[in-house]
Protein backbone atom coordinates (compact mmCIF):
# COMPACT_ATOMS: atom_id res chain seq x y z
CA UNK A 1 0.00 0.00 0.00
CA UNK A 2 1.34 3.33 -1.00
CA UNK A 3 2.49 6.12 1.41
CA UNK A 4 3.26 8.37 -1.35
CA UNK A 5 1.30 9.13 -4.40
CA UNK A 6 2.51 11.13 -7.62
CA UNK A 7 0.71 11.87 -10.35
CA UNK A 8 1.87 13.95 -13.89
CA UNK A 9 -0.40 16.55 -15.24
CA UNK A 10 0.21 18.16 -18.48
CA UNK A 11 -1.87 21.38 -18.05
CA UNK A 12 -2.76 23.89 -15.24
CA UNK A 13 -6.21 22.81 -16.06
CA UNK A 14 -5.77 19.06 -15.05
CA UNK A 15 -3.50 20.83 -12.03
CA UNK A 16 -7.11 22.14 -10.74
CA UNK A 17 -8.82 19.21 -11.37
CA UNK A 18 -6.73 17.08 -9.32
CA UNK A 19 -7.15 20.03 -6.68
CA UNK A 20 -10.66 19.81 -7.05
CA UNK A 21 -10.77 15.85 -6.54
CA UNK A 22 -8.56 17.14 -3.27
CA UNK A 23 -10.24 19.39 -2.14
CA UNK A 24 -13.87 17.30 -1.97
CA UNK A 25 -12.07 14.70 -0.15
CA UNK A 26 -10.25 16.77 2.33
CA UNK A 27 -11.37 16.96 5.69
CA UNK A 28 -12.45 20.08 7.94
CA UNK A 29 -8.75 21.22 10.15
CA UNK A 30 -6.20 19.24 7.68
CA UNK A 31 -3.30 22.12 6.68
CA UNK A 32 -2.22 21.48 3.20
CA UNK A 33 0.93 22.57 2.38
CA UNK A 34 2.23 23.24 -0.99
CA UNK A 35 6.08 22.88 -1.67
CA UNK A 36 7.50 23.86 -4.66
CA UNK A 37 9.58 26.81 -6.90
CA UNK A 38 8.29 30.27 -8.52
CA UNK A 39 5.63 29.19 -10.90
CA UNK A 40 5.66 25.35 -10.18
CA UNK A 41 1.95 25.50 -9.87
CA UNK A 42 1.31 25.72 -6.21
CA UNK A 43 -1.62 28.61 -6.62
CA UNK A 44 -3.59 26.70 -9.48
CA UNK A 45 -3.78 23.21 -7.59
CA UNK A 46 -4.92 26.03 -4.72
CA UNK A 47 -7.35 27.31 -7.18
CA UNK A 48 -8.63 23.91 -7.71
CA UNK A 49 -8.70 23.00 -4.27
CA UNK A 50 -10.98 25.47 -3.62
CA UNK A 51 -13.39 24.51 -6.25
CA UNK A 52 -13.55 21.11 -4.74
CA UNK A 53 -14.67 22.64 -1.53
CA UNK A 54 -16.99 24.32 -3.20
CA UNK A 55 -15.77 28.22 -3.13
CA UNK A 56 -17.77 30.22 -6.11
CA UNK A 57 -15.41 32.76 -7.84
CA UNK A 58 -11.88 33.41 -8.54
CA UNK A 59 -9.22 32.29 -6.16
CA UNK A 60 -6.28 34.97 -6.73
CA UNK A 61 -3.15 34.56 -5.57
CA UNK A 62 -2.51 35.80 -1.53
CA UNK A 63 1.14 36.87 -2.16
CA UNK A 64 0.18 40.50 -1.45
CA UNK A 65 -2.54 39.92 1.54
CA UNK A 66 -0.15 36.85 3.20
CA UNK A 67 -3.86 35.49 3.42
CA UNK A 68 -7.38 35.13 2.20
CA UNK A 69 -10.34 33.84 3.35
CA UNK A 70 -13.18 31.94 1.35
CA UNK A 71 -16.53 30.46 2.48
CA UNK A 72 -17.10 27.27 0.24
CA UNK A 73 -20.13 24.88 0.52
CA UNK A 74 -19.55 21.30 0.12
CA UNK A 75 -21.94 18.70 0.65
CA UNK A 76 -24.24 21.06 1.31
CA UNK A 77 -22.13 22.44 4.69
CA UNK A 78 -20.45 25.52 4.69
CA UNK A 79 -16.48 25.11 5.17
CA UNK A 80 -13.76 27.77 4.56
CA UNK A 81 -10.69 27.39 2.91
CA UNK A 82 -7.45 29.28 4.20
CA UNK A 83 -5.53 30.41 1.59
CA UNK A 84 -1.87 31.89 3.20
CA UNK A 85 0.81 32.66 0.71
CA UNK A 86 4.78 33.06 3.22
CA UNK A 87 6.12 34.04 0.41
CA UNK A 88 6.84 37.62 1.64
CA UNK A 89 8.19 36.11 4.65
CA UNK A 90 11.83 36.26 6.13
CA UNK A 91 11.42 33.76 8.57
CA UNK A 92 9.37 32.40 10.78
CA UNK A 93 9.84 35.42 13.38
CA UNK A 94 7.21 37.05 10.82
CA UNK A 95 4.45 34.65 11.52
CA UNK A 96 3.10 36.29 14.55
CA UNK A 97 2.06 39.23 12.22
CA UNK A 98 0.06 36.68 9.29
CA UNK A 99 -2.10 35.14 12.52
CA UNK A 100 -0.02 31.93 12.07
CA UNK A 101 -1.59 29.65 14.96
CA UNK A 102 -5.10 30.71 14.39
CA UNK A 103 -5.28 29.40 10.76
CA UNK A 104 -3.40 26.35 12.07
CA UNK A 105 -5.97 25.70 14.64
CA UNK A 106 -8.94 26.50 12.37
CA UNK A 107 -11.84 23.69 12.94
CA UNK A 108 -14.31 25.03 10.34
CA UNK A 109 -12.33 24.92 7.20
CA UNK A 110 -9.01 23.66 5.31
CA UNK A 111 -5.94 26.09 5.35
CA UNK A 112 -3.84 25.72 2.61
CA UNK A 113 -0.05 27.03 2.77
CA UNK A 114 2.28 28.21 -0.28
CA UNK A 115 5.98 28.64 0.43
CA UNK A 116 5.80 27.03 3.76
CA UNK A 117 9.35 26.59 3.99
CA UNK A 118 9.39 30.61 5.48
CA UNK A 119 7.70 29.00 8.42
CA UNK A 120 10.56 27.34 9.34
CA UNK A 121 10.26 25.37 12.67
CA UNK A 122 6.79 26.36 13.50
CA UNK A 123 4.92 24.06 11.31
CA UNK A 124 2.24 22.00 12.73
CA UNK A 125 2.84 18.66 13.93
CA UNK A 126 0.60 17.03 11.34
CA UNK A 127 0.08 17.89 7.99
CA UNK A 128 -0.90 16.84 4.13
CA UNK A 129 2.17 17.73 1.76
CA UNK A 130 1.96 18.47 -1.80
CA UNK A 131 5.58 18.80 -3.20
CA UNK A 132 5.45 20.19 -6.66
CA UNK A 133 7.71 20.28 -9.58
CA UNK A 134 8.18 21.37 -13.11
CA UNK A 135 8.85 18.47 -15.30
CA UNK A 136 10.16 20.62 -18.07
CA UNK A 137 8.19 19.92 -20.86
CA UNK A 138 4.97 22.00 -19.64
CA UNK A 139 3.99 19.22 -16.90
CA UNK A 140 3.76 19.24 -13.44
CA UNK A 141 5.03 16.20 -10.81
CA UNK A 142 2.67 16.23 -7.98
CA UNK A 143 3.52 13.96 -4.91
CA UNK A 144 1.45 13.46 -2.22
CA UNK A 145 2.08 12.26 1.04
CA UNK A 146 0.90 12.48 4.78
CA UNK A 147 3.63 14.18 8.09
CA UNK A 148 4.14 12.33 10.28
CA UNK A 149 4.03 9.44 7.10
CA UNK A 150 1.98 6.99 8.45
CA UNK A 151 3.01 3.14 8.51
CA UNK A 152 0.13 2.10 6.50
CA UNK A 153 -1.31 3.75 3.66
CA UNK A 154 -3.24 6.76 3.99
CA UNK A 155 -6.84 6.06 2.64
CA UNK A 156 -7.38 9.63 0.93
CA UNK A 157 -4.22 9.15 -1.22
CA UNK A 158 -5.88 5.53 -2.45
CA UNK A 159 -9.03 7.93 -2.79
CA UNK A 160 -7.43 10.55 -4.91
CA UNK A 161 -5.65 7.96 -7.00
CA UNK A 162 -9.26 6.46 -8.16
CA UNK A 163 -10.77 9.78 -8.40
CA UNK A 164 -7.85 11.17 -10.93
CA UNK A 165 -7.43 7.53 -12.51
CA UNK A 166 -6.85 9.09 -16.02
CA UNK A 167 -3.60 11.09 -14.76
CA UNK A 168 -0.17 9.17 -15.38
CA UNK A 169 -0.09 8.17 -11.69
CA UNK A 170 2.40 6.35 -9.44
CA UNK A 171 2.40 5.29 -6.01
CA UNK A 172 5.45 4.58 -4.32
CA UNK A 173 6.22 3.32 -0.52
CA UNK A 174 9.81 4.46 -0.77
CA UNK A 175 8.15 8.11 -0.54
CA UNK A 176 6.69 10.34 1.99
CA UNK B 1 -13.02 71.98 2.81
CA UNK B 2 -10.03 71.00 4.10
CA UNK B 3 -9.88 67.26 4.42
CA UNK B 4 -7.18 65.38 6.09
CA UNK B 5 -5.94 61.94 4.47
CA UNK B 6 -4.37 59.04 6.50
CA UNK B 7 -2.86 56.01 4.63
CA UNK B 8 -1.36 53.21 6.13
CA UNK B 9 -3.09 50.25 4.14
CA UNK B 10 0.55 48.71 3.20
CA UNK B 11 4.15 49.86 3.68
CA UNK B 12 3.71 53.61 3.46
CA UNK B 13 2.80 55.56 6.37
CA UNK B 14 1.74 59.18 4.37
CA UNK B 15 -0.48 62.12 5.33
CA UNK B 16 -2.09 65.08 3.06
CA UNK B 17 -4.37 67.99 3.35
CA UNK B 18 -6.26 68.78 0.03
CA UNK B 19 -8.99 71.13 -0.29
CA UNK B 20 -11.96 70.44 -2.24
CA UNK B 21 -10.83 67.14 -3.46
CA UNK B 22 -8.43 68.93 -5.46
CA UNK B 23 -5.89 71.00 -4.44
CA UNK B 24 -2.50 69.34 -2.94
CA UNK B 25 -1.80 71.45 0.07
CA UNK B 26 0.68 68.85 1.45
CA UNK B 27 1.77 65.51 1.10
CA UNK B 28 3.98 63.72 3.44
CA UNK B 29 5.38 59.86 2.93
CA UNK B 30 7.02 58.49 5.06
CA UNK B 31 8.71 55.14 2.98
CA UNK B 32 9.30 51.62 4.63
CA UNK B 33 10.67 50.47 1.26
CA UNK B 34 14.39 50.69 3.08
CA UNK B 35 12.60 48.42 5.69
CA UNK B 36 11.23 46.02 3.86
CA UNK B 37 13.89 45.84 0.63
CA UNK B 38 16.35 42.79 2.48
CA UNK B 39 12.81 41.21 2.66
CA UNK B 40 11.81 41.40 -1.09
CA UNK B 41 8.38 42.23 0.19
CA UNK B 42 6.25 44.11 3.19
CA UNK B 43 6.51 42.02 6.21
CA UNK B 44 3.37 42.86 8.46
CA UNK B 45 4.70 43.16 11.36
CA UNK B 46 7.23 45.11 10.82
CA UNK B 47 4.94 47.51 8.68
CA UNK B 48 2.56 47.66 11.66
CA UNK B 49 5.45 48.76 13.90
CA UNK B 50 6.85 50.78 10.97
CA UNK B 51 3.67 52.67 10.86
CA UNK B 52 2.86 53.28 14.56
CA UNK B 53 6.39 55.17 14.66
CA UNK B 54 5.71 57.22 11.92
CA UNK B 55 2.12 57.85 12.25
CA UNK B 56 2.28 61.37 14.39
CA UNK B 57 5.47 62.68 13.02
CA UNK B 58 3.81 62.24 9.54
CA UNK B 59 0.56 63.64 9.95
CA UNK B 60 2.52 66.80 11.77
CA UNK B 61 4.41 67.53 8.98
CA UNK B 62 1.42 67.38 6.61
CA UNK B 63 -0.46 69.73 8.73
CA UNK B 64 2.42 72.12 8.77
CA UNK B 65 3.38 72.03 4.90
CA UNK B 66 -0.48 72.46 4.39
CA UNK B 67 0.52 75.94 6.35
CA UNK B 68 -2.86 75.06 8.54
CA UNK B 69 -3.29 74.66 11.66
CA UNK B 70 -5.52 71.79 13.20
CA UNK B 71 -8.94 74.13 13.83
CA UNK B 72 -7.98 73.76 10.36
CA UNK B 73 -8.92 70.43 9.27
CA UNK B 74 -12.95 70.22 8.32
CA UNK B 75 -12.63 66.31 7.85
CA UNK B 76 -10.35 62.89 8.67
CA UNK B 77 -10.45 60.39 6.08
CA UNK B 78 -8.80 57.25 6.30
CA UNK B 79 -8.12 54.03 4.67
CA UNK B 80 -10.23 51.04 5.57
CA UNK B 81 -9.18 48.26 3.72
CA UNK B 82 -8.37 46.61 1.49
CA UNK B 83 -4.45 46.00 3.16
CA UNK B 84 -2.65 44.65 5.79
CA UNK B 85 -5.20 44.30 8.78
CA UNK B 86 -2.08 45.01 11.38
CA UNK B 87 -1.39 48.28 8.91
CA UNK B 88 -4.86 49.36 8.50
CA UNK B 89 -5.27 49.31 12.00
CA UNK B 90 -2.71 52.06 12.90
CA UNK B 91 -4.03 54.49 10.41
CA UNK B 92 -7.67 54.02 11.36
CA UNK B 93 -7.50 54.50 14.90
CA UNK B 94 -5.06 57.90 14.69
CA UNK B 95 -7.79 59.08 12.35
CA UNK B 96 -10.06 58.20 14.77
CA UNK B 97 -8.29 59.89 17.50
CA UNK B 98 -7.30 63.08 15.48
CA UNK B 99 -11.16 63.10 14.48
CA UNK B 100 -12.15 62.78 17.91
CA UNK B 101 -9.94 65.28 19.37
CA UNK B 102 -10.92 67.85 16.65
CA UNK B 103 -14.73 67.11 16.90
CA UNK B 104 -14.63 66.86 13.10
CA UNK B 105 -16.50 63.91 10.81
CA UNK B 106 -14.34 60.73 9.94
CA UNK B 107 -14.87 59.61 6.73
CA UNK B 108 -13.04 55.82 5.74
CA UNK B 109 -12.09 54.97 2.00
CA UNK B 110 -11.60 52.38 0.42
CA UNK B 111 -7.89 52.23 -1.17
CA UNK B 112 -8.68 51.05 -4.66
CA UNK B 113 -11.23 53.78 -4.61
CA UNK B 114 -8.15 56.14 -3.51
CA UNK B 115 -5.98 55.09 -6.24
CA UNK B 116 -9.07 56.15 -9.02
CA UNK B 117 -9.45 59.54 -7.43
CA UNK B 118 -5.59 60.60 -7.97
CA UNK B 119 -6.31 61.79 -10.98
CA UNK B 120 -8.33 64.55 -9.83
CA UNK B 121 -5.87 65.89 -8.38
CA UNK B 122 -3.68 68.64 -9.51
CA UNK B 123 -0.42 70.04 -7.68
CA UNK B 124 -0.94 73.60 -5.69
CA UNK B 125 -4.15 75.89 -5.48
CA UNK B 126 -4.17 76.97 -9.11
CA UNK B 127 -6.36 74.58 -11.75
CA UNK B 128 -4.73 75.25 -15.22
CA UNK B 129 -6.77 74.78 -18.16
CA UNK B 130 -5.68 71.07 -18.87
CA UNK B 131 -6.40 70.09 -15.48
CA UNK B 132 -10.15 69.85 -16.05
CA UNK B 133 -11.63 66.90 -13.64
CA UNK B 134 -11.61 63.77 -15.83
CA UNK B 135 -14.63 62.89 -17.78
CA UNK B 136 -17.10 60.13 -17.37
CA UNK B 137 -17.27 57.37 -18.00
CA UNK B 138 -14.03 56.32 -17.36
CA UNK B 139 -12.63 53.34 -17.93
CA UNK B 140 -9.93 52.63 -15.49
CA UNK B 141 -6.92 50.31 -14.94
CA UNK B 142 -5.93 49.71 -11.74
CA UNK B 143 -2.44 48.23 -11.32
CA UNK B 144 -0.64 47.35 -8.40
CA UNK B 145 1.20 45.13 -6.34
CA UNK B 146 -2.00 43.44 -5.03
CA UNK B 147 -4.27 44.60 -7.84
CA UNK B 148 -5.09 44.33 -11.32
CA UNK B 149 -8.50 45.89 -12.08
CA UNK B 150 -10.30 46.99 -15.03
CA UNK B 151 -12.91 49.22 -13.65
CA UNK B 152 -15.92 51.36 -15.24
CA UNK B 153 -16.45 54.22 -13.73
CA UNK B 154 -19.96 56.25 -14.68
CA UNK B 155 -19.77 58.75 -11.75
CA UNK B 156 -18.38 59.88 -8.39
CA UNK B 157 -19.16 56.41 -6.08
CA UNK B 158 -20.36 54.45 -8.93
CA UNK B 159 -18.21 51.65 -10.30
CA UNK B 160 -18.52 48.60 -12.15
CA UNK B 161 -15.56 45.82 -12.33
CA UNK B 162 -15.36 44.77 -15.74
CA UNK B 163 -12.01 41.80 -15.14
CA UNK B 164 -9.32 41.17 -12.86
CA UNK B 165 -6.65 38.95 -12.49
CA UNK B 166 -7.32 35.17 -12.06
CA UNK B 167 -4.33 34.54 -10.21
CA UNK B 168 -1.43 37.01 -9.66
CA UNK B 169 -1.59 41.03 -9.85
CA UNK B 170 0.43 43.03 -12.53
CA UNK B 171 2.70 44.40 -9.88
CA UNK B 172 3.04 40.90 -8.11
CA UNK B 173 4.19 39.51 -11.26
CA UNK B 174 7.09 42.12 -11.52
CA UNK B 175 8.26 41.65 -7.56
CA UNK B 176 8.33 38.29 -8.80
CA UNK B 177 10.35 38.52 -11.91
CA UNK B 178 12.76 41.09 -10.40
CA UNK B 179 13.12 38.42 -7.40
CA UNK B 180 13.95 36.07 -9.83
CA UNK B 181 16.44 37.71 -11.70
CA UNK B 182 17.88 39.05 -8.58
CA UNK B 183 17.07 42.89 -9.23
CA UNK B 184 15.67 43.82 -5.82
CA UNK B 185 12.37 45.24 -4.36
CA UNK B 186 9.95 46.83 -5.48
CA UNK B 187 10.28 44.88 -8.78
CA UNK B 188 8.37 47.22 -10.97
CA UNK B 189 10.97 50.02 -11.33
CA UNK B 190 13.83 47.65 -11.15
CA UNK B 191 12.21 45.58 -14.03
CA UNK B 192 12.02 49.05 -15.72
CA UNK B 193 15.30 50.17 -14.79
CA UNK B 194 17.19 47.04 -16.43
CA UNK B 195 14.75 47.05 -19.18
CA UNK B 196 16.14 50.21 -20.43
CA UNK B 197 18.79 49.05 -22.90
CA UNK B 198 17.22 45.30 -23.27
CA UNK B 199 15.26 44.25 -26.85
CA UNK B 200 11.62 43.00 -25.81
CA UNK B 201 11.50 41.14 -28.84
CA UNK B 202 14.15 38.76 -28.01
CA UNK B 203 12.34 36.27 -26.08
CA UNK B 204 9.06 35.60 -26.87
CA UNK B 205 7.26 35.40 -23.26
CA UNK B 206 3.53 34.20 -23.20
CA UNK B 207 0.63 36.77 -23.30
CA UNK B 208 -2.97 35.56 -21.61
CA UNK B 209 -5.61 37.18 -23.53
CA UNK B 210 -8.48 34.75 -21.82
CA UNK B 211 -11.46 35.26 -23.75
CA UNK B 212 -15.83 35.07 -23.32
CA UNK B 213 -16.54 35.92 -19.48
CA UNK B 214 -12.95 36.40 -19.08
CA UNK B 215 -12.32 39.20 -21.88
CA UNK B 216 -11.16 41.99 -19.78
CA UNK B 217 -9.75 39.72 -16.89
CA UNK B 218 -6.01 39.07 -16.83
CA UNK B 219 -3.45 35.96 -15.96
CA UNK B 220 0.01 36.36 -14.94
CA UNK B 221 1.09 33.44 -13.34
CA UNK B 222 2.46 31.51 -16.36
CA UNK B 223 4.57 34.21 -17.14
CA UNK B 224 6.95 33.33 -14.38
CA UNK B 225 7.16 29.84 -15.52
CA UNK B 226 7.95 31.33 -18.84
CA UNK B 227 10.62 33.43 -17.27
CA UNK B 228 12.48 30.56 -14.99
CA UNK B 229 12.68 28.11 -18.26
CA UNK B 230 14.22 30.94 -20.17
CA UNK B 231 16.94 31.60 -17.34
CA UNK B 232 17.89 27.78 -16.56
CA UNK B 233 20.57 27.11 -19.54
CA UNK B 234 22.18 30.55 -17.44
CA UNK B 235 21.73 28.28 -13.93
CA UNK B 236 24.66 27.87 -11.62
CA UNK B 237 24.17 24.93 -9.19
CA UNK B 238 23.09 26.09 -6.08
CA UNK B 239 25.26 26.22 -3.25
CA UNK B 240 24.90 23.57 -0.20
CA UNK B 241 21.92 24.35 1.36
CA UNK B 242 22.05 26.80 4.80
CA UNK B 243 21.12 24.46 8.09
CA UNK B 244 17.43 24.31 8.11
CA UNK B 245 15.24 24.63 11.41
CA UNK B 246 12.15 23.11 9.27
CA UNK B 247 11.68 20.01 7.26
CA UNK B 248 12.23 22.11 4.02
CA UNK B 249 15.65 23.35 2.39
CA UNK B 250 15.44 27.05 2.60
CA UNK B 251 14.35 29.04 -0.39
CA UNK B 252 17.61 30.81 -2.07
CA UNK B 253 17.52 32.56 -4.97
CA UNK B 254 18.82 31.23 -8.02
CA UNK B 255 22.31 32.11 -9.30
CA UNK B 256 23.17 32.56 -12.50
CA UNK B 257 26.10 32.99 -14.93
CA UNK B 258 27.41 36.56 -15.24
CA UNK B 259 26.05 36.43 -19.50
CA UNK B 260 22.43 36.02 -18.01
CA UNK B 261 21.31 38.59 -20.36
CA UNK B 262 19.34 40.06 -18.20
CA UNK B 263 18.31 43.75 -19.73
CA UNK B 264 16.57 41.10 -22.70
CA UNK B 265 14.79 39.04 -20.38
CA UNK B 266 13.65 42.33 -18.08
CA UNK B 267 12.48 44.18 -21.56
CA UNK B 268 10.82 40.72 -22.20
CA UNK B 269 9.23 40.09 -19.46
CA UNK B 270 7.62 43.71 -18.64
CA UNK B 271 6.67 43.80 -22.52
CA UNK B 272 4.39 40.48 -21.84
CA UNK B 273 2.84 42.37 -18.84
CA UNK B 274 2.47 45.51 -20.38
CA UNK B 275 0.88 44.34 -23.89
CA UNK B 276 -1.87 42.53 -21.97
CA UNK B 277 -2.53 45.47 -20.36
CA UNK B 278 -2.51 48.38 -22.53
CA UNK B 279 -4.27 46.21 -25.42
CA UNK B 280 -7.19 44.87 -22.68
CA UNK B 281 -7.65 48.42 -21.23
CA UNK B 282 -8.54 50.39 -24.50
CA UNK B 283 -10.57 47.25 -26.00
CA UNK B 284 -12.47 47.57 -22.91
CA UNK B 285 -12.39 51.77 -23.25
CA UNK B 286 -14.21 51.76 -26.53
CA UNK B 287 -16.26 48.72 -25.81
CA UNK B 288 -17.76 50.88 -23.04
CA UNK B 289 -17.91 54.24 -24.97
CA UNK B 290 -15.41 55.95 -22.57
CA UNK B 291 -14.57 59.69 -22.09
CA UNK B 292 -11.51 58.98 -20.55
CA UNK B 293 -9.34 56.47 -19.93
CA UNK B 294 -7.34 56.31 -16.06
CA UNK B 295 -4.26 54.54 -15.40
CA UNK B 296 -3.89 54.41 -11.04
CA UNK B 297 -1.99 51.96 -8.95
CA UNK B 298 2.14 51.87 -8.50
CA UNK B 299 2.61 50.45 -11.70
CA UNK B 300 1.01 53.70 -13.47
CA UNK B 301 4.35 55.50 -12.74
CA UNK B 302 6.01 52.92 -15.56
CA UNK B 303 6.63 54.45 -18.58
CA UNK B 304 6.72 51.96 -20.86
CA UNK B 305 3.08 50.90 -20.00
CA UNK B 306 2.08 54.60 -20.28
CA UNK B 307 4.15 54.72 -23.80
CA UNK B 308 2.15 51.42 -24.82
CA UNK B 309 -1.58 52.58 -23.62
CA UNK B 310 -0.98 55.64 -25.70
CA UNK B 311 0.71 54.04 -28.94
CA UNK B 312 -2.10 51.25 -28.91
CA UNK B 313 -4.91 54.08 -28.35
CA UNK B 314 -3.34 55.54 -31.54
CA UNK B 315 -3.18 52.62 -33.64
CA UNK B 316 -7.03 51.22 -32.46
CA UNK B 317 -7.97 55.15 -33.61
CA UNK B 318 -6.61 54.85 -36.67
CA UNK B 319 -7.68 51.46 -37.66
CA UNK B 320 -11.20 51.37 -36.42
CA UNK B 321 -11.52 55.91 -37.59
CA UNK B 322 -12.38 56.62 -34.32
CA UNK B 323 -11.17 59.78 -32.60
CA UNK B 324 -9.03 58.68 -29.33
CA UNK B 325 -9.80 58.94 -26.18
CA UNK B 326 -7.91 60.60 -24.15
CA UNK B 327 -5.17 58.67 -21.34
CA UNK B 328 -4.75 60.03 -17.40
CA UNK B 329 -2.57 59.28 -15.02
CA UNK B 330 -1.21 60.72 -11.97
CA UNK B 331 2.24 62.40 -11.54
CA UNK B 332 4.15 59.42 -9.85
CA UNK B 333 4.72 60.45 -6.75
CA UNK B 334 0.76 60.22 -6.54
CA UNK B 335 0.63 56.68 -8.29
CA UNK B 336 2.11 54.93 -5.21
CA UNK B 337 0.20 54.51 -1.94
CA UNK B 338 -0.13 58.35 -0.75
CA UNK B 339 -3.05 60.20 1.08
CA UNK B 340 -3.64 62.84 -0.43
CA UNK B 341 -6.00 60.26 -2.88
CA UNK B 342 -7.66 59.35 0.19
CA UNK B 343 -8.52 62.61 0.90
CA UNK B 344 -9.89 63.38 -2.71
CA UNK B 345 -12.32 60.22 -2.83
CA UNK B 346 -13.30 60.68 0.60
CA UNK B 347 -14.80 64.86 -0.74
CA UNK B 348 -16.24 63.03 -4.16
CA UNK B 349 -17.62 59.89 -2.21
CA UNK B 350 -19.18 60.84 0.85
CA UNK B 351 -21.63 63.14 2.25
CA UNK B 352 -19.31 64.91 4.69
CA UNK B 353 -21.75 65.82 6.97
CA UNK B 354 -22.17 61.97 7.97
CA UNK B 355 -22.10 60.74 11.24
CA UNK B 356 -18.58 60.20 12.75
CA UNK B 357 -18.03 56.27 12.28
CA UNK B 358 -16.31 55.82 15.16
CA UNK B 359 -17.11 52.33 15.49
CA UNK B 360 -14.95 52.01 12.01
CA UNK B 361 -13.25 48.72 11.82
CA UNK B 362 -10.66 47.62 9.20
CA UNK B 363 -11.30 45.41 5.81
CA UNK B 364 -8.52 43.78 5.04
CA UNK B 365 -10.38 42.11 2.02
CA UNK B 366 -12.26 44.88 0.88
CA UNK B 367 -13.82 45.05 -2.46
CA UNK B 368 -14.32 48.14 -4.55
CA UNK B 369 -18.12 49.50 -4.11
CA UNK B 370 -19.02 46.79 -1.27
CA UNK B 371 -19.35 49.87 1.45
Amino acid sequence: MPTALTLTTTTPDQTRVVGAALGRLVPPRTVILLHGDLGAGKTTLAQGIAQGLGVPGPVQSPTFTLANEHDGIRDGAPIRLYHLDLYRLAGEGDLDGVGWDAYLAAADGVTVVEWPERAGSALPEAYWLVRLEDTGDGGRRLTFSEVPSVARSAPWLATLASEVAGFPARRSDSEG
Amino acid sequence: MNVLGIETSCDETAAAVVADGRHVRSNAIASQIALHRSHGGVVPELAARGHLTAIVPVVEAALTGAGIGRDGVDAVAVTDGPGLAGSLLVGVNAAKGFAYALGKPLLPVNHLEAHLYANWLVDGNRARESDDPPAFPAVCLLVSGGHTELILMTGHGAYRHLGGTLDDAAGEAFDKGARWLGLGYPGGPAIERAARDGDPARFPLPRAWLGGDEEFGFSFSGLKTALRRLTDPYRLPDPPPAPSTGPFPEHRPPLFRPDLPVADLAASYQDAVIDVLATKTVRAAFAQGARTVLLAGGVAANAALRARLGAEMDRHSETGRVPPIPVRWPPPALCTDNAAMVAAAAFFGRDPVGPPAWDLDVHPRHPLGSR
